[in-house]
């Protein structure tokens, strides 16, 4: 469990974050919602120690992020798996060669070992015949997978994925949602999602905290949020008439 | 102001890049990796401009020297003084701060731009070192050879000339660059360029590393890099000189 208490940020004397208070959940999907420039992705570099709070403490099942040693520090990243919004997948190395690079540089493994949980883990994403591809002969969704089995390839505790469906398709984003969240049960995981698609909100959020202009504004379920009547929430869920029209429905059965 | 803040940045990265590296046998990988991607690479080019430029600087030495006063030979001791005190280490070392640099700035700002750099800190290394220290050594051990290759080139290049274009007699020519030989001068030769491939990398591996925002910004950062690392290489250059030959 990550437990987020007084978190606070600064840009330039700007409050970006201000008084983030949450906890996200063992073997859930805990998604961080809200739109473009609310502060999600700096709550979530924050949370993976890319930038340091100026106020506040990040929990890691109990340790604190910002109050440790150096060797713990690096233990705690080392549990994590990250996959960023553009996969950050190294150019030039082979798919098999970005699932095997955490191995190689963390652990004692032998290379028929990385071999193994390489084509295991690639497996898992559903990308068998992949291995000897590079990341600019496959495509975005594809890059998505590799990353994540990137991210899986030590067993972490802590799963993030920022923004994991920007830039596919209505049906690719769906296989991404669906891989992430069974993944997330599969392993126990905590695993953090950041996105703005109200569809993975709906198909994978089991917790959600919903972030406005740097304020932990709501948190709930995917069934509390269609029936809250915070204006905000409100304003992002039912944004577009689609979208009112298909969570209507699905209020009404519910 | 952004001279000091410019340096003080760059000591801090240094600092980080010598740190130890997390696995010596991937470091060992990447350095071999490097040496071939900065070294050999650029040797067909290093020779091909070595050639001419001894060539040229014979045909010009000829026509400064043409005195029935000084010995022809004194040709071939003007161009082996000039090569390897100069011309080598410092011509070739500010055309490689081009060649290498740029490669190095844009490699490591795409990195930096696409997150790459991201994911390898959130995994627990050390990116700065992960990346750059590779590079300065092997910039460090694979510059001195290029530019040993390059004093031979350059004196070969000046007597193809003698031979072919007739400039001086190729025996007097010879004569001249075996004259008044200093093994001194060589060790000053290579130890100039040890100091400026280090410039070369850590300067081009620091604009990169600095490199926001995205393609605009990283073929700034190349640029940054070449301009740079030439301008630490000639300040270096005229304290090296003062130190060793002043």
């Amino acid at each position: 469990m990550i437990e987020v208490k007084n978190l606070y940020k600064y840009f330039n004397n700007q409050e970006v974050l201000s008084d983030i208070c949450t906890q996200f959940e063992e073997g859930k999907t805990n998604l961080i919602i809200g739109q473009s420039g609310s502060g999600k992705t700096v709550l979530m570099k924050c949370l993976i120690g890319l930038y340091k709070a100026e106020k506040g403490s990040i929990l890691y099942n109990g340790r604190d992020l910002h109050n440790i040693g150096k060797k713990e520090y690096e233990l705690i990243l080392q549990e994590m798996g990250v996959l960023f919004q553009g996969s950050a997948l190294f150019d030039s190395m082979t798919v098999e060669e970005n699932v095997k690079f955490p191995l190689t540089m963390l652990t004692n493994q032998t290379e028929k070992e990385k071999d193994m949980r390489a084509s295991f883990c690639l497996e898992r994403v559903n990308l068998p015949n992949a291995h000897k591809l590079y990341p600019s002969q496959i495509s975005g969704g594809m890059k998505k997978r590799v990353a994540i089995a990137r991210a899986i390839a030590l067993n972490p505790r802590y799963l993030f994925c920022d923004e994991p469906n920007s830039g596919l398709d209505p049906k690719t984003s769906l296989v991404i949602d669906h891989l992430i969240h069974e993944i997330t049960a599969e392993y126990n995981i905590t695993t953090i999602v950041n996105t703005h698609d109200m569809n993975s909100v709906m198909e994978i959020g089991d917790t959600i905290s919903f972030i406005y202009q740097g304020h932990l504004w709501w948190r709930g379920t995917n069934n509390e949020i269609l029936h809250t009547d915070n204006v905000e929430v409100n304003d992002f869920v039912y944004a577009s008439k689609y979208a009112k029209a298909m969570f209507a429905s699905q209020k009404k059965q519910q | 102001m952004k001279i000091l803040q410019f340096i003080g940045e760059y000591i801090l990265l240094m600092r980080k890049v010598f740190e130890k590296p997390k696995k010596m046998s991937y470091f060992r990988k990447q350095l071999a990796d490097n040496i071939y991607e900065l070294g050999i690479q650029s040797l067909l080019i290093v020779s091909v401009i070595s050639l001419f430029m001894g060539a040229v600087l014979t045909i010009q030495t000829t026509l400064q020297v043409e005195s029935p006063w000084i010995p022809t030979w004194t040709v071939g001791f003007v161009v082996r003084q000039s090569v390897v005190l100069e011309f080598s280490p410092t011509i070739i070392s500010l055309f490689l701060a081009g060649k290498i640099g740029s490669h190095i700035a844009s490699e490591i700002g795409t990195m930096k731009v696409t997150e790459q750099i991201d994911a390898i800190n959130t995994m627990g290394i050390n990116s700065a070192s992960h990346l750059i220290l590779p590079k300065i050594a092997a910039c460090c051990i694979v510059n001195p050879i290029l530019v040993i290759i390059s004093i031979f080139l350059c004196l070969f290049g000046g007597w193809f000339s003698c031979k072919f274009m007739g400039t001086i007699p190729p025996e007097q020519y010879f004569e001249g660059i075996m004259s008044f030989f200093r093994a001194y001068d060589i060790y000053y030769a290579l130890v100039k360029t040890f100091v400026f491939a280090f410039l070369i990398a850590s300067i081009s591996g620091f604009c990169g590393y600095k490199t926001e925002g995205g393609a605009l910004e990283v073929g700034k950062a190349s640029t940054q890099a070449v301009v740079n690392s030439s301008f630490g290489l000639l300040l270096f250059n005229v304290i090296l000189t003062q130190i060793f030959l002043g």
